[in-house]
């Protein structure tokens, strides 16, 4: 293993990973006495796996008996309301469908009832007239249905953003655009390099999603390794929002949940994921295969939906492992590693539970933990303009004339909103759109892209040139006018 | 919240706003308010900074900028509201208008009539599920025009340009012009789908390759865009394996479509045609809800601002007659439809006591035809395109001696007509 020059910072405790997981450890282990430093390779945090989640609140009711997943999933649910209120992210409980089609289906849909029941999900059956009662635009081939009315939807990226938020309120410190480059151990101590920095650290926890296998190798641990399997998925615009309350779920696949059609808690809806095993654990592409099965899927749900309307599609990797569970626990080999690895569905849903599982796995370890006098579990969110009434913003303008200028004109959203992103740590135009919406909506960006450029260079002191989409590389326009035909002069 | 009451409310200050204005204030409307979301008036046009412009209204090539300006100095002129800057947030069907901007906050628009004059938007690299990665450096043509033209930034130097409507033709010309090296342009249609003269000055004229019948399949790079896969496509559209071929570039620019802007109208109630994206419209320009008047491209895009304007001031006048409450319902319905190749026909329905101009395009290109106006007026037309509007109008004494109610705009070959 290389050494390197750079001195060593000392912290207690160093998460590996800005997503869901990392950021909800940040979040739990802000509440003690502790020196943390959280590390995210990309220059926000949310921004792998997480940020191409479909935002689901699962029920618990899915998973197999005597599984992590089944273990973390519903006390997660459970979680989520209190979560939420507390970090000011909306959490959309808006319930869960499990439809079947066939006699044989619904007997599947009363397995999953049963499973439910065990665990203390709050679940219902539903029968044909019930589900046409709650659902008028499913399928008519439906013939009933598992309703569990405390599923939800959150938008997984800004769930991140706040628990970071909320864990930096608290004490946690963060870097962006840090990715470990290199970690071992020497006498016992830990550490950890990026192109920056080296930190030497008590405990570390590998919450570095489809990279967790290879920051465990770096330390020498290679028992586990991360199966990359990418969803795509696709987005309606916000007028087809009112066609189903609750998320419909097919009943299961072997492999996956299936496609489902989902209601998401900023309103658009959207339909996938597909779930395919791939070879590159940064193949975010999309694909016609992928569009086909995902609209077959839906449509089968849903039969109005109309790919005409849809105004955006994306693709995540979920950090499946080759257990097909979750890896929660101690490194057998390196004390004082803990490994949160092989988080796929329902990562987000149970990612509140596990985190609030890793201070036991640091005790264990042998870590004294204190909780704090005073801990801040409240975080305020952006304020945002279009959730107010007209009177609020009206009182907003003549405060904060910035709230007055409208910048993305699909989604009403201010330079108000805008500047308070970055404000918060929005770098790029991803960022904002993924923190406040801007460019989330039908034009896509194509009216405000140019002036949300303009905000970011304003508010970051950079050239218009350096702003970037999503980070170094990503630069959106390249050149000054002019820059271009002169330099063909020059040549000539 | 500031209270605001006037006779006619504009909504949009380009080129079909700015005409509405001025046909509704020299129709007696004595309060006329024009609300522009932008700096400044003009729309899009003050991007627009090539020239063809006005040929048919001013008899000059004007650019885009000149041609707006024109307007704006005419409503400076007179004593039309105008307030910049300011986005309308919500139209009730009681033409409330709820708007704001960073000076006075929120305001409550009471209008006597409204116009809404909002334009359009492009289609997106979304709604078009182009596979591949979402790399940056994808842009719509008329975002790029924009930061060519008003920001001042080159997105890149290496193009390829999706779609051949005519703000990707016009800005595969600009690009080169600023140094870029545009490698294609790819259009889906056996035909390009801008105006004729546009392929020829701003593609033939530069040797910018045009390739028909082929479409981009996906799109390569994960940072900044590297290179787009194109392939050939057969008559539905689907890509014809073994005709695919990289590209490299760091620039695609996409020229697929407009859509008329219409979500504050579907919120004020107003009924909208699934073939035009924008409102049904009467004879007057008015939509479904009284007092609600349409007209430019949120009613239906237009490829010539000349008829743009033309349109919009018959929208105001009709507004500013409303407003002043000087107008009468016309005693007999006439609904139009649209027949063999044509997609569609503006406005959807008129009377017989007013003079009407129709605009309409077609289906498919054809020549030697002639374009039957119900039987009231057949006009002979070498050539008919998708791309190039036709207009035709009627008078009220024509209207008059259609018999029944409907009026069947249809295309039929010159020798059976």
């Amino acid at each position: 293993m290389d050494r390197t020059k750079k001195k060593a910072t000392k912290v207690q405790v160093v998460i590996v990973g800005g997503g869901i997981i990392g950021t909800a450890v940040a979040r739990e282990l802000s509440r003690y006495k502790l020196d943390v430093l959280l590390l995210e390779a990309e220059p926000e945090v949310g921004w792998g796996t997480t940020k191409a989640n479909s935002g689901i609140v699962h029920g618990g009711f899915h998973e197999e008996p005597g599984t992590l997943k089944a273990k973390y999933c519903f006390p997660g649910n459970q979680m989520y309301p209190q979560l939420c209120e507390e970090l000011d992210v909306c959490f959309k409980q808006n319930g869960i469908l499990m439809v079947a089609r066939t006699p044989e289906e619904m007997d599947t849909v009363q397995l999953y009832y049963e499973r439910g029941k065990e665990r203390g999900v709050n679940v219902r059956l539903l029968n044909q007239e019930e589900v046409v009662a709650q659902e008028p635009n499913l399928d008519p081939g439906i013939i009933g249905a598992l309703y569990a009315p405390e599923g939800g939807s959150v938008m997984p990226f800004e769930l991140a953003a706040a628990l970071m938020e909320n864990a930096v309120q608290n004490g946690v410190n963060f870097r962006v655009n840090a990715e470990v480059i290199n970690a071992w151990t020497e006498d016992g101590k830990k550490y950890l390099e990026t192109e920056e920095e080296v930190f030497e650290a008590d405990y570390v926890i590998n919450a570095a999603g489809l990279f967790s296998d290879d920051l465990a190798r770096m330390f020498g641990d290679d028992y586990f390794s991360i199966r990359p399997r990418k969803g795509e998925e696709y987005i309606f615009d916000l007028s087809v929002r009112d066609v189903v309350k609750s998320t419909i779920f097919p009943v299961p696949g072997k492999i996956s949940k299936g496609i489902l059609v989902i209601p998401t808690a900023a309103g658009n809806l959207m339909m996938g994921p597909t779930g395919d095993n791939v070879d590159e654990k940064e193949d975010l592409g999309t694909t016609q295969d992928g569009f086909n099965r995902v609209f077959e899927g839906a449509k089968s749900l849903v039969p109005s939906l109309n790919p005409r309307q849809i105004i955006a599609q994306f693709a995540g990797v979920r950090a499946a492992s080759d257990r097909g569970d979750f890896i929660v626990e101690l490194s057998p080999n390196v004390p004082g590693l803990v490994h949160l690895a092989g988080i796929e569905s329902p990562g987000l849903t149970a990612a509140p539970a596990i985190a609030a599982d890793v201070p036991r796995l640091l005790k264990e370890a042998g870590l004294e933990l204190e909780q704090k006098e005073h801990f801040e579990p409240r975080r305020r969110d952006v304020l945002r303009f279009g959730s107010l009434s007209r009177e609020e913003q009206d009182a907003l303008v003549k405060k904060d004339p910035s709230y007055g200028r409208i910048i993305c004109r699909c989604e009403s959203i201010t330079e108000g909103e805008i500047v308070d992103a970055i404000h918060r740590g929005a770098r790029t135009l991803d960022g904002i759109k993924f923190r406040v919406r801007a460019g989330a909506g039908r034009c896509q960006g194509g009216f405000c892209q140019p002036l949300i450029t303009q905000l970011l260079s304003r508010e970051l002191d950079i050239p218009v040139t350096a702003v970037t989409k999503a980070g170094p590389g990503s630069e959106q326009v390249k050149f000054v006018a002019k820059e271009l035909s002169e330099m063909e002069v020059a040549k000539s | 919240m500031k209270q605001v009451h006037v006779d006619v409310a504009v909504i949009g200050g380009g080129p079909a706003g700015l005409a509405a204005a001025l046909a509704a204030h020299s129709e007696g409307a004595g309060r006329v308010l024009i609300i522009e979301r932008n700096v400044e008036l003009g729309g899009i046009l003050q991007q627009c900074i090539h020239h063809g412009f006005g040929l048919h209204r001013f008899k000059q090539e004007l650019t885009g900028p000149e041609y707006a300006q024109r307007f704006i100095n005419l409503v400076k002129e007179t004593d039309i509201e105008v307030m910049l800057e300011t986005m309308v947030l919500e139209v009730t069907p009681e033409r409330k208008i709820y708007a704001v901007n960073s000076q006075t906050g929120m305001l409550e628009i009471n209008a006597k009539a409204v116009v809404l004059a909002m334009g359009c938007r492009e289609r997106t690299r979304g709604a078009l599920r182009i596979p591949g990665g979402r790399p940056a450096g994808v842009f719509s043509a008329g975002t790029a025009q924009r930061y060519v033209n008003i920001d001042g930034y080159m997105p890149g130097k290496k193009a390829v340009i999706l779609g051949s409507g005519d703000i990707g033709l016009i800005m595969a010309r600009r690009f080169t012009l600023e140094g870029a090296k545009v490698e294609a342009v790819v259009e889906v249609l056996p035909y390009a789908a801008g105006l004729t003269r546009n392929v020829v000055q701003c593609l033939e004229d530069y040797d910018i390759p045009l390739y028909l019948q082929s479409t981009v399949i996906e799109i390569h790079g994960t940072k900044r865009i590297e290179a787009v896969t194109i392939a050939q496509v057969d008559a539905q559209w689907n890509p014809i394996p073994g005709t695919e071929r990289k590209i490299e570039c760091d620039t695609l620019l996409l020229s697929v479509g407009l859509v008329p802007e219409n979500e504050l109208s579907s919120q004020a109630g107003v009924a909208i045609d699934p073939v035009t994206n924008g409102p049904l419209v009467d004879e007057s320009m008015m939509t479904n809800i009284p007092g609600i008047f349409a007209c430019g491209n949120v009613l239906h895009v237009h490829d010539l601002v000349d008829n743009v304007s033309r349109e919009s001031e018959r929208a105001g006048m009709y507004a500013g007659r409303f407003a002043v409450g000087s107008s009468n319902p016309a005693p007999r319905r006439i609904k139009v439809v649209a027949g063999d190749n044509i997609r569609y026909v503006v406005p959807h329905e008129v009377s017989t006591t007013e003079p009407v101009e129709f605009f309409m395009r077609v289906q498919r290109p054809e020549d030697s035809v002639v374009l039957d106006v119900g039987g009231l007026r057949q006009l002979k037309k070498t050539s008919v395109r998708p791309s190039e509007m036709l207009d035709v109008k009627i008078t009220p004494e024509q209207l008059q001696s259609l018999e029944g109610d409907t009026l069947v705009m249809q295309i039929v070959p010159q020798k059976e007509a």
